[in-house]
């Protein structure tokens, strides 16, 4: 689903990423965990074409197409999600309105019909039941007056509605406390557990991967995979540290 | 009173306006004044859409307002190379004035409003927003003058101005001008200018909005501000929508 092929990228002249390969199948769950400075933002940025990281060699292919030719807007109708570590606020802008606006611009993109406001509405009320999440903070401004947690479960309604292929979700559960972990692990699951869905989770922690069984955990040190393995290295890691296991 | 010259940029309510204009215009232009007077106890709200068609590049309004009255007035600027809506506004015992200004402009129009509102008597309010986005080589200003006479005491007034600059190239300018005779007063101003939020923007794209629609979505956040005080939301939704339309034809 996802090949990503000896990627470097780099941020003002920082080179960040460097060469920098992963494949991810179908119906896969990867947890890519690393020291601080790694490069693992910068990966998920990458993959989401954040204006300002510029590759400079590698490629990615997602779905059989080249990613890196895509505008942000198109990556995610082609079925990519990005969660993001720090939800950004938007003021004056509701999540149904956003959120709607963004599906069906997504839909459009696709060939497929809009959703009408009813039709809407019944699916985000599905998707913020599954993450516990009353629909009157829906109805709020994107993410302003959110708590930390707040905003990493509306990442994860926001997911649900749009239903992506791939989600690469950036330390979706820093910020967490250990129930609101629990239940965006089991949204992870519920949304993202298919044959036809994976998922790359991007943590500094073993602790959500206890909900989220990945099938492959990967070092990322100095902007390329060091190492990769089964959920045990992840346990090694939280265990030793990075500098005993990558030594 | 009939004007012997035309105003130049050398006068500090003029000082942003479109200099080619100011020279060229015919002289009447600086001196038609519209008066408005809202008695005792009534309340009045005017509104510009940004689809009327425009009499004339300068729109001047002296407006009293009667003790307890109130005063309201919501316009959008879209059209140039030069508009300009300028209000005097007098207001009597606990009268108060409300304003939503809204500039959204490109090429190289200069686009802007004038405000001077007269705390003649005790506890009269106003309360005035101004919302500019530009373009191009385009301009919005927005200079409001608040005076509080000697015996205005309990005056609450606030005035802020905010801008958007889409582009390199585009300017706002805004000055705030306080002339206070009495002690027991509030006024409070507050102003910005700056570049619309990119992280805002790549959020918006990463779910899926074409940059065209995220740009849309954040400046009607932007400029509902202006308009958050029109009660009736059919008409507010109007306001929104008709200055959003420019927008798409222009901006993008």
């Amino acid at each position: 689903m996802l090949i990503i092929d000896s990627l470097h990228a780099e941020i003002d002249g920082k080179k960040i990423l460097n060469g920098l390969s992963l494949t991810v199948n179908a119906g896969e769950v990867h947890a890519i965990m690393g020291p601080n400075g790694a490069g693992k933002s910068t990966l998920a940025y990458v993959l989401g074409g954040r204006p300002g990281y510029e590759v400079t060699g590698g490629s990615v292919t997602f779905a059989g197409q080249d990613l890196l030719a895509m505008e942000p807007h198109e990556r995610a109708a082609v079925g990519l999600f990005l969660g993001f570590q720090y939800p950004v606020e938007i003021p004056g802008v509701s999540n149904v309105q956003f959120l709607r606006e963004a599906l069906n611009a997504q839909r459009i993109q696709r060939g497929e019909e809009p959703l009408t406001g009813g039709e809407f509405l019944k699916l985000a009320k599905e998707k913020a039941a599954l993450l516990r999440m009353d629909m009157e903070m829906l109805k709020r401004q994107v993410n302003v007056g959110f708590s930390g947690g707040e905003k990493k479960r509306a990442e994860m309604v926001q997911m649900g509605i749009l239903n992506p292929s791939l989600a690469i979700l950036d330390e979706t559960d820093s910020g967490l406390d250990i129930d609101a972990l629990r239940v965006v692990g089991e949204g992870i699951n519920a949304i993202m557990r298919a044959p036809d869905k994976a998922v790359v989770l991007i943590t500094h922690y073993q602790r959500l991967l206890d909900y989220v069984k990945p099938d492959q955990v990967h070092i990322l040190a100095k902007g390329r995979i060091v190492k990769s393995g089964g959920p045990e290295l992840a346990l090694e890691l939280e265990r030793e540290g990075y500098d005993e296991v990558m030594a | 009173m009939t004007l012997i010259a035309r105003p130049t940029n050398r006068e500090e309510d003029w000082r942003y306006s479109d200099a080619a204009f100011l020279s060229t215009a015919p002289i009447e232009t600086f001196d038609d004044w519209r008066s408005v007077t809202v008695k005792p106890g009534a309340v009045l709200r005017e509104t510009v859409q940004a689809g009327d068609a425009a009499p004339s590049a300068v729109t001047r309004c002296r407006v009293h307002v009667g003790a307890g009255g109130r005063y309201e007035h919501f316009a959008t600027i879209v059209s140039g190379p030069y508009r300009r809506i300028e209000l005097e506004v007098t207001l009597d015992e606990g009268a108060h004035f409300e304003f939503g200004g809204v500039t959204l402009g490109g090429e190289s129009n200069v686009q802007e409003f004038v405000t001077r509102v007269i705390h003649a008597q005790p506890g009269a309010t106003s309360n005035q927003v101004v919302r500019a986005v530009q373009w191009g080589q385009s301009t919005g200003n927005f200079l409001g003058r608040i005076e509080v006479v000697r015996d205005a005491q309990k005056t609450d007034a606030a005035q802020n101005f905010r801008a958007i600059l889409l582009e390199k190239g585009a300017s706002a300018n805004t000055k705030p001008e306080l002339e206070i005779f009495a002690d027991d007063v509030k006024c409070a101003h507050g102003a910005a200018i700056g570049a619309l939020d990119q992280t805002a923007a790549f959020y918006m794209a990463a779910r899926g909005l074409p940059p065209e629609k995220a740009r849309a979505l954040l400046v009607r956040a932007f400029i509902a501000d202006a308009f958050a005080a029109i009660d009736d939301e059919t008409q507010r939704e109007t306001m929104l929508e008709d200055a959003l339309a420019h927008l798409d034809e222009s901006a993008l």
